[in-house]
């Protein structure tokens, strides 16, 4: 229910922000020049992402995160129906031995993190006494009103009535800010109003996933700082892939230049290129255990192979009058390597590492998922564990970020290294 | 004996399926040093694999090739080779581009500065050497690719339809360079095309090769590339002989092509 209630809004928001920001921002500013590149829908090469599009949709996504878990950081008339505190009382009708006498119940709806003791209430007059307990926010209980009545359920009193709406086990009825169920065996639940929030036990508000992002960038997390812990998952990344790409394009290199290197590696890389490098991690820390050497083997296998493939690619690929025009100029085949084919596959290697890099950064979460003493991937395991919701949150934030910056690092490391991409 | 002088040369593909193609049967040329031939044929009559052969990157079946009195043996740079597209170093500025034979041949940097410079002069790109080859146009890179090729000073210059993915005004402006570069330079020039005005253009001599198998089977001396030479190339085209020639060649490719097409048709 609160599900379509979120996609409603986002859908809202989505069709809104467009109306106003095409019909209403983009009147003012002139048409630029993609703008007159076409005017056929369909020319998939003059969609540009809408700058404001982008914005709105990551506010969005905070807005709709915030409203739904009750966030500080937006005006109280934002937030979505939080679950109800404060103080409940409904009154229960106990019939016994042909007599009815009603009691009153109340109930103290506190926050989850306070200790609150059931009030003391004056018991009142009949044989049904009145009660009270303390229910802390999304929870709910068991209110055993007979317990302090004259005639409890032993002497065969039992619960008719709440709020003097009949009632029989299993039926529930609803009171003000809440609602009450009649257990099989006779006892009132009372369930608070749970309002339409997120229980911060699931997802805590942006800024309590903020506050645990500074305490844990001061205090660290498990003995190790958090640049400590995000710094071990990037060395051994970097490290994988580095062996990887150290052994790989070689390999790819001698596989794109030799019938025997081809003949030779090619059944090994076709069959361990669609073996997940997660399916390994078992067998990795059977052999290796769980420390670095095994966390890099892992990553230098899941490089290896992309990188492999791409060298490989990357000579077949070279246009075989470029090959010819050099021979055809004097050159000698080691400076055909050096000054053609190195330079020709720099193009295909460097699409390679991308994959790899990404390939790797994936792997090395899911290994530290699995058994790690320190890393992105183990932060957020142990958090969770804990119940910690706001690390494993802080945490995956982390990890896509890193893995988004690594691409971006790779897209630049490519713009100014290989210019020639995708130009011949 | 100077000169590239073509002797019996054959050149036969065994296919996979256990079938061969004769590519090249019996071709026997002799090209004085200094000669521009062109060559036309239609498709599958050998052209490509006999520039291929001179110039190294295939082994002939049979017979062999003198350049200077030296046997053909593998390419090499006293035989520099112009192809139609995609063969310049996009990794390289025009002007590394230009300079990279000498570069490969260990030369030092002044003496190689100045070979580049001048060609780049010759060609008209001075102004653009140290652009990236992938950012000019078309006739820019073919004018790359004909200085690259004469940075080597090669004896011989085979084109593989270096003009051929032009379009029609940049190819005319391009086709005035390669003559200029010719009598300038004096080198040894092959030049395949599919052109036939083209081939009555550039060729001092012309042979029209026929398929199946690939053989010569006529040969032209004409006189317009001489004509041509600083020229206006329309002009030379309104000469009487010119529009005689070039039916008369036209006529003998297309009859060819039909004869190939009947082939077809009738072991279809």
């Amino acid at each position: 229910m609160t599900g379509i209630f979120v996609l409603a809004i986002y859908v809202g928001i989505f069709i809104a922000a467009y109306f106003i920001i095409t019909k209403v921002v983009n009147r003012a500013v002139s048409s630029d020049y993609t703008s007159l590149k076409t005017v056929t829908f369909g020319d998939e090469s003059a969609v540009r992402p809408n700058r404001w599009a982008g914005i709105i949709s990551i506010l969005t996504l905070f807005l709709i995160w915030g409203m739904f878990t009750g966030s500080s950081l937006l005006p109280k008339f934002l937030h979505a129906p939080g679950a109800y505190v404060g103080d409940i009382e409904f009154t229960y009708t106990a019939e016994a031995n042909g007599e009815r006498d009603d009691g009153t119940v109340t109930v103290i709806v506190h926050p989850r993190e306070e200790k609150v003791d059931a009030p003391e209430v004056d018991p009142g007059e009949g044989f049904a006494k009145n009660d009270s307990a303390a229910i802390a926010q999304w929870r709910t209980g068991l209110i055993r009103v007979d317990k302090n009545d004259e005639i409890g359920r032993d002497g065969g009193a039992k619960v008719v009535a709440i709020n003097g709406t009949p009632i029989a086990p299993g039926e529930t009825v609803q009171v003000e800010n809440g609602a009450v169920t009649l257990s099989d065996k006779g006892t009132p639940n009372f369930a608070p109003y749970r309002g339409w929030q997120m229980e911060p036990l699931y997802l805590p508000p942006p800024e309590e996933v903020g506050k645990r992002t500074v305490k844990v960038l001061s205090e660290g997390f498990r003995g190790f700082t958090l640049i400590e812990h995000l710094g071990y998952s990037l060395f051994r990344v970097v490290a994988g892939f580095l062996l990887g790409a150290l052994v790989g394009i070689p390999l790819g290199y001698a596989m794109g230049l030799s019938n025997w290197f081809r003949g030779w590696f090619d059944p090994i890389v076709e069959f361990m290129r669609p073996v997940p490098p997660l399916a390994l991690i078992p067998l990795v820390i059977i052999w290796f255990g769980i420390g670095e050497t095994g966390k890099i083997i892992l990553l230098f296998l899941a490089a290896l192979w992309i990188m492999a493939i791409a060298a490989r690619s990357g000579v077949s690929g070279v246009n075989i009058s470029k090959v010819h025009a050099a021979y055809s100029l004097g050159a000698s085949k080691s400076q055909i390597m050096r000054h053609v084919i190195i330079p020709n596959s720099l193009p295909e290697i460097f699409t390679g590492a991308r994959v790899a890099m990404g390939v790797c950064w994936g792997t090395v979460v899911a290994a530290e998922l699995v058994a790690a003493e320190q890393g992105a991937g183990m932060m957020i395991m142990v958090a969770s564990r804990f119940q910690n919701t706001d690390i494993v949150i802080m945490g995956i934030i982390l990890i896509g970020v890193i893995g988004f910056g690594i691409d971006m690092l790779m897209r630049w490391a490519e713009r100014l290294l290989v210019p020639w991409k995708g130009k011949a | 004996m100077s000169g590239l002088s073509i002797q019996n040369l054959s050149m036969r593909f065994e296919l996979p399926n256990g079938g061969a193609v004769q590519a090249l049967e019996d071709v026997t040329l002799q090209l004085k040093e200094g000669e521009l031939m062109s060559v036309l044929g239609p498709s599958g009559c050998g052209k490509t694999t006999l520039l291929n052969i001179a110039a190294g990157f295939l082994a002939p079946t049979s017979g062999k090739l003198v350049l200077n009195g030296k046997d053909i043996h593998g390419p090499d740079a006293d035989r520099g080779m112009v192809f139609q597209k995609g063969a310049l170093f996009e990794w390289m500025s025009v002007r590394e581009n230009v300079g990279f034979g000498p570069s490969m041949k260990g030369m030092p940097n002044g003496e190689k500065r100045e070979i580049v410079d001048h060609l780049l002069d010759v060609v008209g790109l001075q102004e653009f050497k140290e652009k990236a080859v992938y950012e000019l146009s078309g006739g820019m890179q073919q004018r790359v690719a004909l200085a690259r090729c004469l940075a080597n000073d090669p004896d011989v210059i085979l084109m593989d339809e270096p003009l051929g993915a032009l379009d029609a005004l940049t190819r005319e402006k391009m086709q005035s360079l390669v003559l200029k570069l010719w009598k300038e330079t004096g080198k040894t020039i092959i030049l395949i095309t599919h052109s036939v005005e083209e081939a009555l253009l550039l060729g001092e001599r012309l042979i029209v090769m026929a398929p199946r198998p690939g053989r010569i089977h006529k040969e032209y001396r004409l006189p317009f590339a001489e004509l041509g030479v600083g020229a206006d190339l329309r002009e030379v085209k309104k000469h009487p002989d010119f529009a005689v020639k070039r039916d008369e060649i036209l006529n003998m490719i297309w009859d060819m092509e039909e004869e190939i097409m009947g082939r077809t048709e009738e072991s279809a």
